[in-house]
């Protein structure tokens, strides 16, 4: 439930900076709308808090009150590419910027200057 | 296809080549006709896709023999008339192929016995009709008369495709010979009318009837030999000749209904008489042919009609062997003269008929076939237009002397024929009379080649006229029967007679053609006046379709097309993202709506105190109280801090809920982006505020939309799961298929491995990227140029070492 809402509030803010014209914020508002994919993915199948999902020492199968392996596995792919993105799209944010002399998305409209 | 190939390996012979092998195909066809005329039918079929129970099949009925040697017989004369009509052309190996493209097309069409082969072919005969004629494609108004034709006779090919398919439907079977073969007629099913209307459009607009006549005059900017042979003598009759064939399958006969009998006889009467009419006030030698031929094509499509309206088995025959004689005469005919506005053009570089005068003495076998082929068209004997006239004629007078529509036809066919005459003297002989007109250089007879196809079908026509016996009748009967669906056993009975001395004692038929003949005459001499007199009757043909084709087509789809990029392609980011949020809002909020929503009315702050810790509490005040901060902080670096605390946040949130992994790896990322976008953040402008209130608020109102759906999107996620999670399957087998303790860490390297090589794949093409735009700077004229130095490049050499150190990082990332 809590995390329900939480996932509504980085979205709501995400979004938001998408839609600003400066390109740091929609930079800012990747990073944040990668952060609330992941909290959807981890939430939606209903959380347990507790202990990780290790085998047990002697074991052959996880003991039965587990977290569910699957999301964090997906997340863990999800957050690395998520980097990838980020540490791009800064880069290109600067590029544009030096090249173009401007960080207004509303200025960068043509594909010739 | 291959004709381009062959072309450069065989110079000039190419056309030699290509004819011969049509020839031989044609010479086939011929050694047909005395099979065909018993009454056999040749077929051959290929399971093709038996699924759908399309077969490649094709059969050889009197009917397509007819259509078979015309495309051949003919499609061999143009192939030798191109190879030099065209002989300078940089692009002949291009026109070969398309041009034998085409023949072939058309030969599968009039041989195809399964309907959905034969919609093939008919298509493709629209896509190479396209292509010869936008052959000139530096030429605009060549590319905007094939996309013309191309949009008509396409448009009318999926009525057709839908009115065959329906066609399949009701008879249950997709071969024109079973249908044929049991008797079967449409017009029991309940299907009947739409069969009969999609048909038909499909079949109206392939052969230029009105109102979808106006494409053909259009596709005359095509290089002659086109013109002459796919808009005379083949293409525009494919029409012709799915109305044929169908005719016993759709005409209702002569009890059932009658509504295909009156559109075909009105639809053709009037495509008839309007496009003699508007040919006679052209004087454009190719306009004139080409409007001529939408007469001629009237005139065919209304004999189609009377077929199935006559009233005896023997009428009907008699019928449809007036309308084969005629599609074998027009072929003659108008190729041959087709041939030879080609051939004038070609000589004296002049378009207009009426400047146009005593080439007779210089192009003495032009003139020749010209004039048979004027003569033939007149419908004076022997030849075998007077034929095809006379049996015309004779079967209207006999048809209905009773019925107001009957009478009506006969006089519109006597009009017509009174303008053909005036028609065929204006093309035909008016070039090759009187004072030899001045050109800036001598006109002189062309080479063999170009006259020798009109000379051909001249004596064609003349030797059908005289000796019918020769070849004429027996292809006319079997192609007769088969359209009125004579069975195989009374086809030597059928009264097909086109003898001279027969047509010569016929009456009233005879004195009708006598005096159209002296009329046309009259009018061809008087021709100034009449074009006088009717100028203003010229108005009308604007009133046609292509009035509505152009609306519809570039006001219509091309307006729509560049509204809708304005609108969604303005080149603009945020439109871009608002239009895809509002689009996500418009239709999963629909869809979770329609869900029920039960979720909806829970008590959230009672649900959220009863399932909440301390800790889970003061971690989420803390994302909530960051993601706000970062949207609302005016400062830059606040900004960046903002968001960090986010993370870092989501990372402990991960702790708490057993993830330690993912909480391991979010740590390591946050930071590394916190660094990088800290790096970064000095070298950029300050956020100073730019957009509007009202933007804002818009903005707003979409970011709280989205918001929202996601909640409830998580909450219907969480109250209704559809189906088992799998992850049972990951408890029991990590340790004993996977060998590892950590299920998350087994199910990446492991069980998704796959997903992880992707994973890795990205992580290094984003490298790849990062480095390209550290290192390659557009110069200032443009181009690209590599400075592989990594000193004193400019404003970003410090910054270097801080984004190839996040790289290195990334090797560091568990994952």
């Amino acid at each position: 439930m809590l995390l329900a809402i939480t996932v509504g509030v980085l979205f709501t803010a995400a979004v938001y900076l998408l839609l600003r014209r400066s390109l740091l914020k929609l930079v800012l508002g990747l990073v944040l709308i990668g952060h609330a994919a992941n909290l959807l993915i981890f939430s939606s199948v209903g959380v347990r808090r507790g202990r990780p999902p290790l085998i047990d020492e002697g074991q052959t199968a996880l003991a039965a009150p587990y977290t569910d392996p699957l999301p964090p596995a997906l997340i863990l792919t999800a957050i690395v590419i998520g980097f990838a993105v980020t540490a791009f799209a800064i880069v290109l944010l600067r590029r544009a910027y030096q090249e173009i002399g401007s960080d207004d998305l509303d200025d960068m409209r043509a594909t010739e200057q | 296809m291959l004709a381009p190939a062959v072309c450069r390996l065989a110079g000039r012979a190419t056309g030699y080549l290509l004819a011969a092998v049509v020839g031989v195909t044609a010479v086939y066809f011929a050694a047909q006709v005395p099979v065909i005329a018993q009454g056999q039918t040749l077929r051959q079929a290929i399971a093709w896709v038996p699924e759908l129970g399309v077969s490649l099949s094709f059969s050889l009925d009197g009917l397509s023999l007819l259509f078979a040697l015309l495309v051949t017989g003919v499609g061999l004369f143009i192939v030798l008339y191109a190879s030099s009509y065209l002989q300078d052309d940089a692009l002949l190996g291009r026109f070969y192929a398309y041009l034998m493209g085409f023949m072939a097309s058309m030969l599968g069409l009039v041989l195809a016995d399964n309907i959905l082969t034969l919609f093939i072919f008919w298509e493709l005969t629209s896509v190479t009709s396209y292509l010869l004629i936008g052959f000139d494609h530096k030429d605009a108004k060549a590319r905007k008369a094939a996309l013309q034709a191309l949009v008509v006779t396409g448009s009318g090919g999926l009525a057709l495709l839908a009115g065959l398919v329906l066609l399949q439907l009701a008879s249950g079977t997709g071969e024109l010979s079973s249908m044929l073969a049991s008797g079967f007629t449409a017009s029991g099913s309940e299907l009947y009318t739409p069969i009969v209307v999609l048909v038909l459009i499909g079949a109206f607009t392939k052969s230029a009837q009105i109102p979808f006549h106006f494409w053909l005059p259009g596709a005359m900017t095509a290089p002659s030999p086109v013109s002459a042979y796919l808009h005379s003598s083949t293409m525009v009759k494919a029409g012709v000749y799915l109305l044929a064939r169908l005719t016993p399958i759709l005409g209702g006969g002569s009890g059932g209904p009658q509504g295909w009998t009156i559109t075909l006889s009105v639809v053709g009467g009037l495509t008839m008489l309007w496009g003699a009419f508007v040919a006679s006030r052209q004087t454009h030698f190719k306009r004139v042919l080409a409007y001529s031929t939408v007469s001629s094509l009237g005139m065919m499509v209304m004999l189609i009609g009377a077929v199935s309206a006559a009233p005896v088995a023997g009428a009907a025959a008699a019928t449809a062997a007036g309308l084969a004689t005629y599609i074998l005469a027009h072929a003659c005919f108008k190729g041959a003269l087709f041939m030879v506005a080609g051939a004038v053009d070609h000589a004296v570089h002049l378009k207009d008929v009426e400047q146009v005068g005593g080439l007779g003495r210089v192009m003495p076998f032009t003139a020749a076939a010209a004039v048979t082929a004027t003569i033939s068209m007149m419908g004076v004997p022997p030849l075998l237009g007077f034929a095809a006239k006379e049996q015309v004629l004779v079967t209207m007078l006999a048809g209905g002397p009773g019925s107001m529509l009957g009478a009506v036809l006969v006089v519109a066919a006597a009009v017509a024929s009174v303008l053909t005459v005036l028609l065929a003297l204006l093309v035909g002989l008016k070039p090759f009379i009187g004072p030899l007109m001045s050109t800036s250089e001598p006109p002189h007879e062309g080479p063999v080649r170009l006259w020798l196809g009109p000379v051909a079908l001249g004596v064609a026509g003349l030797v059908a006229g005289i000796a019918p016996w020769l070849f004429a009748e027996p292809i006319v009967r079997a192609a007769a029967a088969a359209v009125a669906g004579v069975p195989r056993g009374e086809l030597a009975a059928m009264p097909v007679d086109l003898s001279l001395g027969h047509l010569l004692h016929l009456g009233p038929a005879l004195y009708i053609s006598l005096g159209a003949i002296a009329a046309g005459v009259g009018l061809f001499v008087l021709r100034a006046r009449w074009r006088a007199i009717t100028a203003p009757l010229d108005k009308l043909d604007w009133l046609t379709a292509e009035r509505a084709y152009e609306a519809i087509f570039h006001g219509g789809v091309l307006g729509l097309a560049s509204l809708s990029t304005r609108i969604f392609q303005n080149g603009s980011l945020r439109v871009y993202i608002r239009i895809v949020m509002l689009a996500v809002l418009a239709s999963a909020g629909l869809a979770l709506a329609g869900s029920g929503g039960a979720f909806l009315g829970r008590d959230l702050l009672g649900d959220v105190k009863a399932d909440t810790t301390m800790i889970e509490g003061v971690l989420v005040s803390l994302i909530i109280a960051g993601a706000v901060a970062a949207t609302l902080v005016g400062s830059r670096l606040a900004a960046i801090v903002a968001v960090g605390l986010v993370g870092y946040c989501i990372a402990l949130l991960f702790v708490v809920f057993g993830a330690p992994d993912v909480a391991m790896t979010q740590f390591a990322v946050e930071t590394l982006s916190v660094i990088i976008l800290l790096l970064v953040v000095f070298r950029l402008p300050r956020f100073n505020g730019k957009s509007s209130r009202p933007a804002r608020i818009f903005d707003a109102g979409i970011a709280i939309g989205v918001g929202v759906l996601m909640t409830g999107l998580v909450l219907a996620a969480q109250s209704n799961l559809a189906a088992q999670p799998i992850s049972h399957f990951f408890a029991e087998r990590s340790l004993t298929e996977g060998y590892g303790r950590n299920v998350v860490n087994v199910i990446l390297v492991d069980f998704r491995a796959l997903d992880t090589m992707g994973e890795i794949t990205v992580l290094g093409i984003a490298a790849v990227g990062i480095w390209t735009l550290l290192r390659i700077r557009p110069t200032r004229s443009g181009e690209i140029s590599a400075t592989a130095r990594r000193a004193g490049t400019g404003p970003g050499a410090g910054h270097d070492s801080g984004t190839a150190a996040a790289e290195d990082g990334k090797d560091g990332v568990p994952s």
